[in-house]
């Protein structure tokens, strides 16, 4: 049905896939595996058209094409269901369903009658009981997903993609949905099935396609595999050094949480469940899970971005205390935490490099309520030369930099605080590999420096790299703990996946 | 080389409402020969120091990315309440005590009734997390409103001449007015080049998240922020009752427009996190040039704001141009 020759795709001089051929064909589903970063985003978005340009050939029914758009893809018959939701809050179902397929009267007006109809029968395949006028802001998770998966079946489509599509819904739900796939199998269309869950993958699939930095490691049948084989090719690089030199951890603790549980703000389930851990002085901890595993809430509860947690204690720097409310509280405490998204909540774009590193620490720069311009540009010096920040000026527009320099900058404005506690969240996404030996030598440096430190990844080789311990998250709680040395990429995976 | 044309360009670009300002002078001055007198020019100039008082407030505000539209309602509250103090004090009921206030005392009473009346602003929009745009169309309704029962809709005259002297008087051979516009102008500099909190306006108007997670009290300086625009607008109400020996209740309707009219001239992003004050006194003065102007070449009023709008969209326009040439 599909054929992918020789498909290369880069992004600034960096290769997201490499030389990929794939086969996929007419009435099979197949499953693509590999880790966060493998290329399977970029690969299922040149397919559906949202990358217009690349490398490579694209074969669909035996002739050459190059979708334009999404839409245009979707005309043709590539459908692709997003991780993502892709709902409009306020619409309701059977508006978000037909959203820019509206069916019309003879008169131009819209046949709302008739798209209840087939909503109507397309939520019944999907086992699935709602009030069709109901706002999807209204609706949970898990029934979004299913009406983002109704939009894809409305589409008369020869090849369905589906990106994670049990990541939010119920165990009785995903049989309605293996329903459906196997329905489609049986008319002839092909499926292709991204999931980190090798339950599902081993219930749907006929074959799989293991993809590893970019480039294809296997495709072959998945009677012929078992889940260590999988999951084995999925990692199986040669792994990257590992810090042996650890003298610098102390048995001083410098943070400890105890049974830390945080509800959604707005729905009934569970962000965060009953998390246990410390962290000592000197030492650097990882923290690895998927997506949606609750990391990121993690560090954002610590740092007071999440308001007062549900239960749980808190002790900081040997000193037993209320859970922070602020960013403002929390760096006056000395714990710091280096945003994931760094264009969205590291930097302010607009301002220039001496402006972005001293934000934090701007009290301590005035003089009798005056900013001191010496001491401001002492201070920016003394980070950019440690950091090794490549910049002209530090009147320079931080926006100009270079993606790993920019991180520096977030980095030496939170080291700037100094702070006794540095949580990073994926510190090196999309930054370089000499730039990422950097900010890890960085972070080692602090640690050596006595600072307790912890590091969200969701690259193992990263934490093998530069984590003395790791926790491994799965859905809002920790399920293991590993000292890094004792750990292999494979029991950690299995610590990572859900229904295990 | 290439640094030093770039640096030429740009000094260049900051130049433009300058030489803008001087050909309006010049197209100004050709046709009429009452323009560049010593008379015309001081008045222009006097009328100018409200807008410049009220506009250097909305530049802070616009920078932290919000908007005020209650500066002209506030003008007219804080005008009236210094003058009913003026004239008549304060009688305390319960207490059967009547308070006379100095000069010097009702103006500050004024300043800081438009101090509250910000506050009130900041309040809202920070700590109901209502729209700048919603919470301060409400207060220009609100404030209005209030004044109207202050003065049971007449207006307060008779205010004596040392108050009458600060609109009208001249110091050192400037009207009083333009000192105090030049001292707002000065200070308002100062705090946004040199202090902790003008920076930090800078930062929540550029990016408000990364500048809370940099533990900056985000709620506090944008609140701060609009009690400052709201006492500047203060300022201003008490300098057009000055004038005019007379708090009207109906003073300063519209004068959001013109105020936010001079930031916008000035080169300062709607959007927030860009903008320097000088920009925008710049921008007052072109647009009380451009009215004066107007006046004095007779062009029909209907005509002088069809003109003053086409201004302040092309202005917008090359500014918009030319920061995309930049990216």
């Amino acid at each position: 049905m599909v054929s992918l020759r020789n498909i290369t795709k880069q992004f600034n001089g960096v290769y997201a896939l490499r030389d990929v051929n794939i086969e996929f064909p007419a009435a099979k589903v197949i499953a693509l595996v590999g880790e966060n970063g493998a290329g399977k985003s970029t690969l299922m978005n040149i397919l559906s058209g949202v990358y217009p340009d690349y490398e490579g050939e694209l074969l669909y029914k035996g002739e050459v094409v190059q979708f334009q758009s999404p839409r245009d893809a979707q005309d043709r018959g590539i459908t692709i269901i997003h991780q993502e939701l892709n709902l409009i809050p306020y619409l309701s179902v059977v508006e978000n369903i037909f959203l820019g397929r509206e069916l019309m009267t003879p008169w131009g007006g819209l046949d709302t009658p008739k798209m209840k109809n087939v909503a109507e029968e397309l939520l019944s395949r999907l086992k699935l009981e709602l009030d069709l006028d109901t706002p999807v802001s209204q609706l949970k998770v898990g029934e979004c997903q299913l009406i983002e998966i109704a939009k894809a079946l409305l589409v008369e489509s020869d090849v369905v993609i589906m990106d994670e599509p049990t990541s939010a819904i119920s165990e009785s739900e995903v049989y309605a949905l293996y329903d459906i796939i196997a329905d489609l199998k049986a008319s002839g269309k092909t499926v292709v099935y991204i999931s980190h869950k090798m339950k599902e993958l081993f219930t749907l699939a006929d074959e799989y396609v293991v993809l590893r930095d970019g480039q294809v490691v296997k495709q072959g049948l998945m009677a012929e595999v078992d889940e260590q084989q999988l999951v084995n090719m999925m990692v199986g690089r040669a792994l990257a050094e590992r810090v042996k030199c650890q003298d610098r951890i102390t048995d001083a603790t410098v943070l400890q949480v105890d049974n830390l549980s945080l509800a959604h703000p707005l729905k009934e389930e569970m962000l965060l469940e009953n998390l246990s851990f410390d962290l000592c002085k000197g030492e650097i901890v990882g923290v690895f899970g998927l997506m949606g595993a609750g990391r990121t809430e993690l560090l954002e509860t610590l740092f007071g971005l999440r308001g007062k947690p549900t239960s749980g204690s808190f002790s900081f720097d040997e000193q037993e205390m209320s859970f922070f409310t602020s960013p403002n509280q929390a760096l006056r405490y000395g714990l710091a935490l280096v945003p994931e998204d760094r264009k969205g909540d590291g930097l302010v774009l607009g301002m220039n490099v001496r402006a972005n590193l001293s934000l934090s620490v701007l009290s301590s720069l005035e003089n009798l309520g005056v900013l001191a311009d010496v001491q401001e540009k002492e201070l920016c010096q003394q980070y950019v030369e440690r950091l090794r920040i490549k910049t002209a000026t530090d009147q320079q527009h931080v926006g100009n930099l270079s993606g790993g320099n920019q991180q520096k900058v977030v980095l030496a404005k939170y080291l700037a605080t100094k702070p006794k506690v540095l949580m990073l969240d994926e510190p090196t996404r999309g930054i370089d590999v000499y730039a990422k030996q950097e900010i890890y030598d960085l972070i080692r440096e602090q640690a050596a420096l006595g600072l307790g430190v912890m590091v969200v990844s969701s690259e193992l080789p990263e934490l093998f790299a530069i984590a003395d311990r790791i926790l491994v998250m799965c859905d809002g709680r920790i399920t293991k703990q590993f000292k890094t040395e004792e750990a292999t990429e494979e029991t950690i995976l299995q610590a990572a996946l859900p229904d295990q | 080389m290439n640094m030093s044309i770039t640096s030429y360009k740009k000094q260049l670009q900051q130049l433009q409402p300058l030489i803008a300002l001087f050909l309006l002078c010049l197209i100004i001055a050709i046709f009429s020969d009452r323009f560049m007198t010593v008379t015309n020019l001081w008045n222009v100039m006097r009328q100018i120091s409200v807008n410049i008082c009220i506009a250097v407030g909305m530049t802070l505000v616009i920078i932290s990315a919000g908007i005020d539209l209650s500066v002209g309602s506030v003008l007219a509250f804080a005008g009236a309440v210094t003058a009913s103090f003026l004239s008549m004090g304060v009688e305390l009921p319960f207490f059967g005590v009547y308070l006379g206030f100095t000069t010097l005392g009702a103006i500050l009473m004024g300043i800081a009734m438009g101090g509250v009346l910000g506050l009130v602003n900041g309040w809202v929009i920070t700590y109901f997390k209502v729209q700048p745009f919603v919470a301060t169309l409400a207060m220009l309704t609100i404030a209005r409103g209030l004044t109207m029962l202050w003065t049971q809709g007449y207006p307060i005259s008779s205010l004596g001449a040392p108050f009458a002297h600060l609109g009208t008087g001249w110091f050192l051979g400037v009207p009083i007015p333009v000192w105090i516009a030049a001292i707002v102008t000065v200070l308002a500099v100062f705090v946004m080049r040199k202090t902790r909190f003008g920076r930090y306006i800078y930062a929540i108007g550029g990016n408000e998240r990364a500048a809370r997670l940099s533990g900056i009290k985000v709620n506090q300086v944008k609140t701060l922020v609009y009690m400052l625009a709201g006492m500047l607008a203060a300022v201003g109400g008490i300098l057009v009752t000055s004038r005019l020996d007379s708090a009207q209740p109906n003073a300063g309707m519209g004068y959001e427009l013109d105020a936010i009219a001079a930031v916008v001239i000035g080169g300062t992003s709607l959007s927030g996190g860009r903008g320097l004050i000088m920009g925008t006194v710049l921008g007052a003065v072109i647009i009380g040039v451009l009215n004066n102007g107007l006046v004095l070449l007779g062009v029909s009023p209907f005509w002088q704001q069809v003109v003053k709008g086409m201004v302040i969209l092309i202005a917008v326009i090359i500014d918009r141009s030319q920061h995309k040439e930049k990216k």
